[in-house]
Parts: C-alpha cells; structure tokens; sequence
C-alpha cells in the first residue's frame, strides 16, 4: 500500500516535471525570439507527427519554411487532443505571437479562443482541416478538398474508357473526410454510368486488410479489373494479393490500381509501371501560408477566406522522376 | 435396455465434452465451418498455383485463415500466461508490436531508410528486436508485479505512448526493405506452398508444449493466479512469476511483430497491429480462460485466435458493408464469450446431466 503511494506521487511529479520542462523549452524558444523585433512571431499548432506519413511530411514543410532565416521566430506545439491544443494556442496568444496557425484536432469548441485571439489582435490561419466557428474568428483557411481529390480519380478513371468497368472498392477508416470525400465521387459516378462495384469494403487504411479482403474476391473467383484503393498501405496491400494470385496490373495490364496520398514509395511503383494512378492529398501547406502571411503584412486584403489547395493527380504513363522527387511525401 | 444404456454413454459424452475447456473453441469451429458448408460449400475450395515469381502457392480461404491467424495466435499463447498469472491483461500488445516491428526495420535499414542491400543478418535483427520487446515486457512485468498497479492501467502507459516510440525510432521516416529473404518470413519459403507465418505460429506451440510438459511453469502460473498467498506460504515467488509472464509476452509480441514487418518489408506505424490487443483478449476469452486468472489451457486460446480470423475470413467473403461489420463481428463474439462464459458451461453441462439421469433411471427400473 506504502509502495503504491511512494509510486503514485513519484510519477505525479514526474509528470508535473515533465510538463514544466515543456513549457521552459518553448517558452525558451520564444523568449529568445522576443529581442529581435524584425522577426515575425508564429505559433504553429499541429498534430502529433506520428499520426501518419502526411502528417509527417506537413509538419516537416513548415519546420522547413518557418525559419528564422526566412524571417519568422516559429513555436510548435503538436497534439492530437483538442483541450491539448487549444491551451497551446492560449499560451501563444499570451506570449503575443503575430500568428497563429492551427490544423485543428477536432472541429468544435475554439470560439472562445479565437475571441481571445482576436481581442489580443492575433491574426489565425487554419491550415489543413477546418473547424466551426465564425468566419470573422479567422483570416482564412487552406484546406485540401477530399470531394475533388475522388471527383479527379474517377475522372482519370472514366477517360481509361475500359470495356468493362468491375470495382473492387477500398475505403478508410469509415467516417473519415478522406475516406468520405474518396468514396462518394465514385459511388456517385458508378451509379451515373452503370459501373460494377464487385466489392466494397472498409480495410481501415490497412495494407493487411486490404489484402484480406482482395485474397477473398480472388478465391471467390469474382472478375475485376480495376482497384480502386482509397490509399496507397490498402493498394499495397491489393497488389500483394493479386501478385500472390498471378494476376497482372498496372499500365496496359488486366488490373487497373488506383491508390492516394502519393507518397514516395507508390509514385515509385507508378514510375515502374506497376500501378496506374495515385491521387494527391497535399501536405505542403507552408507556401499558401507565407502567400497569406505577406499579404496581410502588407496590408492587403484576402480575395478569399477559403483556399482550396491545387492537387494533382499523377498516371503512371506520364510520371516522371521530378514528379516523384517533388511530390512523394 | 442397450438403446438406454447407449443414450445414457452418448449423453455422458456430451457431459464430459462440455466440461472440457477446449470444447468451445473447437465448438465455435465447428458451427463457423458448418455455416459456411451450407452457405456456400466453395468457402473450403483450396487451390494451388503459380504467384507472380513463378512460385507455386496455396490459396483459398482456409490459407488465409491459418496465415493471417498466426500473429494472433502467437500472442494468445503469452496473453494467455499474463491472464492466468496476473489476473488481467495487456493491452500494450499492438502497440509493443509496432515498436518490435520498427526495431527490425531500423537494425536492417541502418540509417538510411531504403538501402539497397541489407545493413544487418536478418537474424540479428530479429534477436535485437526480441531483447527490446521483452524489456518492454519487462517494463511492464515490473508495474504489475514489484508496484502492484492493476494490468491494464500499467500496460496502458506503453498503449499509449508505442506508436509514438515506435515512430521515433525510426526518426519517423517509414523504412523499406528490399530483400528477398527477409519477406520469406510473412510469405512464402520458395519451393513451399503453405504460407510461413503458420509454421513460425506451429513451432511456438510445439515449444510452448515442450515448455509446459517439461518444466514447472504452468503449475506456478496456475498457482499464483488462484491464490498469491497460498502460493507464497508454498515457497513461490509471485511476483518474479508474474514477471516472467510478462517477458515472455514480450518475446511473444517479438515474433509476432517480427511476421508483421515482413509481410510487406515495411511498417506503418498508426495502423500496423490496431487493436489487435483486443482480439488476443479476445482469443482468451473464447478459448474459455478464465479472465480473471487462475486455470488456462493455451491450446484453447490458440484455437480462439483461429476462430477470431475464420470469421474475419467469413466476414470478408460475404462481402457484408462497412458499415455494419462491426456490428456483426460483435454479434458473433457475444454469442462465443457467452456460450464459453463457466456459468453458461457448467449450466448446459447440467442440463445434458438431466437428460441423462432419467435414462440412468429407466436402465435401473429395467
């Protein structure tokens, strides 16, 4: 009982240590910004980078961009807890930065922040996700547009003017805007124009699942030609089953693969030839930023407090080895 | 008369079949394969042929079953020893995979996340990952056995914060191996058809059989998770048992991980092993483990963690929608924890005890 005591206040303190040293190092980094004037001051609040491949390629974008030799005295905070990061974003607005730029946790409960932020003369930048609150709380938001990244896929995948069109569709974790934006543009276009969803099913992001589900299809003996995978781990992983099963993909082979989020590995095996198209989902989010950041230095207005970012989509026959340098996250 | 007497052995059968704990497993087996028989008798077809390296391979949806079960069976074995002895579980397990998984890769890859040829012997990667997973088994052997905090609050330190070191490990960049050899481990062995991770999965039982019959580690288990102080009053180290329970769920995760990582020579780190930690409580539970401790039988809980994936399987071939899959997994997994919960056991055991005693009766009478 005694030890479980001694235990519980050891790692209390420990905890409470841990969050104090937290504050010291960021506080430090700020701080030390707070001399130099010419500097302009950013709060930069993201998501844990582990989350995913993108999350890691966007938070490496703007560690890139919000330099002090690009002019800006930059703190970060990352969490994937709302409460978390909105107690970032108060003690940015006590620290008095310029901006704050905010890829949000969870949509709701930042009005009173925002107010906060808005009294304290804090320009906000939403990048990445968005949330709900009044448009008048922000300066803008740049977000990707998940609706357009499928309405391009399906396009791409309606112009392969295939004989027959037998779908086996990958989705996300269901719920998802990823996934939500992904799945309707094709189920919308399947229905349009008479295309075979043989198998729809969620693998959860997951290469493993999607094998799973795709061995199932094959030993079901289903006829398919085009894989649509909502990203790249699930098209990975339907590529192994079909590989397993012997059947032959990608360009001018008898299954399609289609994959998203582009990061190096997939535009790789798009570049070989293996799979057919693979859609962006743009991490790089930091030039818009800058482009707004200078803009209101200035003093010019916004045309627009929606940005919605350009993103491409790559086919295998036209790839080229720049574009996997540049665009593979 | 002999028509009686023959009802009576039949039901006494039965009686004794119920009684066993390893009839519920096999039971759900059984009423999965039946279903699927008349549902659809091509569920069993099993074919062999060519993948694309020319290698001849087996598929169907018995092959998946055993190839994607076999990391799920692995860990049941540990997580069945860590219920039993600590009267809790683990639920660090998918997140100490990824860690193991990561481990792997970073040994292979060396600092560069796409060599070109390995920077390390496989083998030396996976002894490398093996000690790492067991320290981390051993981190939280340490919290339940010495600090005495209940399983799954100490295990949820390292559920927590896993992925995260796993990420880190690999300075969050995701490494690719380019080798054929190393890929074997999740595939195929060229010249076999049957995938590996089922042999990796069959010599861990063989093992753990070897381990059980000669050595005195299921009697201890058993007794520490029955009753600590009669344990200790016996000359038992409870708490170093419960500790070993532990590290050797540690060497279990090592292995499993190990298979995860080499399906596709790479990782990713939010997603590879979720929540798996549930389903290998799960494969206990079906298995008919108590889970609060004491008595466990790891055959049964192999076998839960092959029901857990042939309805995964069945699940996928019905094609049954996103949406609903969850709801039908949990349908079907209330149906076998409640069918293999001891009160219901022992309340059907009782029942085919009636059927039988009237016969017994009439065998008198006659």
């Amino acid at each position: 009982m005694k030890m479980k005591k001694v235990f519980a206040m050891a790692t209390s303190m420990l905890l409470c240590g841990a969050v104090f040293a937290g504050c010291g190092s960021e506080g430090g980094s700020s701080g030390s910004g707070g001399s130099s004037k010419s500097l302009i001051k950013v709060g930069i609040i993201n998501n844990d980078p582990n989350e995913s491949g993108y999350r890691t390629a966007n938070v490496n974008d703007l560690k890139a961009t919000f330099t002090k030799e690009n002019g800006y005295d930059a703190s970060f905070s990352y969490s994937l807890k709302n409460e978390e990061q909105i107690n970032a974003a108060q003690k940015y607005i006590q620290d008095e930065v310029d901006y704050l730029l905010i890829s949000a946790a969870d949509t709701a409960g930042w009005d009173s922040v925002l107010k906060d932020a808005k009294d304290a003369g804090v320009s906000v930048i939403l990048f990445d996700r968005t949330i709900d609150a009044d448009e008048s709380l922000y300066e803008a938001s740049i977000v990707s547009d998940m609706d357009k990244e499928g309405e391009q896929a399906v396009e791409w995948l309606k112009s392969q003017n295939l004989t027959s069109y037998d779908i086996i569709h990958l989705q996300g974790v269901m719920g998802s805007a990823a996934q939500k934006g992904r799945s309707g543009a094709l189920t919308k276009t399947a229905g349009e124009l008479g295309w075979n969803i043989v198998v729809e099913q969620t693998a959860e992001w997951n290469a493993e699942k999607a094998q799973q589900i795709v061995q199932s299809a094959i030993d079901a003996n289903q006829k398919f030609n085009v894989i649509y995978a909502e990203n790249d781990d699930m098209a990975k992983g339907a590529v192994a089953a079909l590989d397993k099963a012997n059947i032959s993909h990608g360009v001018g082979k008898d299954v399609v693969v289609m994959g998203f989020d582009c990061n190096k590995w997939a535009l790789e095996e798009l570049k070989a030839g293996n799979w057919n198209y693979d859609g962006q989902c743009n991490p790089f989010q930091s030039s818009y930023i800058v482009d707004i950041i200078d803009k209101l230095e200035k003093g010019e207005t916004l045309d627009e407090k929606v940005v919605i970012m350009n993103e491409k989509g790559f086919d295998a026959s036209t790839i080229t080895d720049e574009d996997v340098e540049n665009y593979g996250i | 008369m002999s028509q009686n007497t023959k009802n009576s052995t039949v039901a006494s059968i039965f009686t004794a079949m119920f009684r066993k704990q390893i009839f519920i497993p096999i039971a759900a087996l059984l009423i999965l394969a039946i279903f699927n028989l008349i549902v659809d008798p091509s569920f069993f077809k099993v074919k062999l042929s060519d993948n694309s390296d020319g290698i001849p391979v087996l598929s169907g949806n018995i092959i998946s079953i055993i190839d994607y079960g076999s990391e799920l069976a692995i860990l049941a074995i540990g997580m069945t020893l860590v219920t039993a002895a600590s009267r809790g579980q683990d639920i660090s397990v998918g997140a100490a995979m990824a860690i193991a998984g990561s481990v792997v890769l970073r040994v292979l890859c060396g600092t560069n996340s796409r060599p070109d040829e390995l920077q390390a012997p496989i083998i030396v990667a996976f002894l490398v990952c093996c000690l790492v997973a067991m320290a981390f088994g051993a981190f939280n052997g340490l919290l339940v056995s010495v600090f005495k905090i209940q399983p799954m609050v100490a295990t949820l330190i390292l559920f927590t914060a896993g992925r995260s070191i796993a990420a880190w490990i690999n300075n969050n960049e995701l490494p690719v191996v380019n080798d054929s050899t190393f890929s074997v481990f999740g595939n195929y062995i060229p010249g076999i058809p049957i995938p590996t991770p089922f042999f990796i999965a069959l010599a861990c039982f063989i093992i753990m059989a070897l381990v059980m019959k000669f050595t005195n580690l299921k009697l201890y288990v058993q007794s520490v998770g029955l009753n600590e102080q009669t344990s200790r009053l016996n000359g038992l180290n409870p708490a170093l048992i419960k500790f070993i329970t532990y590290v050797f769920l540690g060497l279990c995760v090592a292995v499993a991980g190990f298979i995860k990582v080499s399906r596709f020579s790479t990782i990713n780190y939010s997603v590879t092993a979720k929540d798996i930690e549930m389903d290998a409580i799960l494969a206990v539970a079906i298995g008919g483990n108590s889970l609060s401790g004491g008595k466990f039988n790891i055959s049964a809980s192999i076998l839960g963690a092959y029901v857990i994936q042939f309805l995964t399987t069945t699940l996928y071939k019905f094609q049954v929608n996103s949406e609903a899959l969850p709801a039908y997994k949990a349908v079907v997994v209330i149906a076998l924890v409640v069918l293999s919960a001891p009160i219901v056991r022992e309340k059907i055991a009782a029942l085919f005890k009636k059927l039988r005693s009237p016969a017994k009766a009439e065998a008198k009478a006659d």
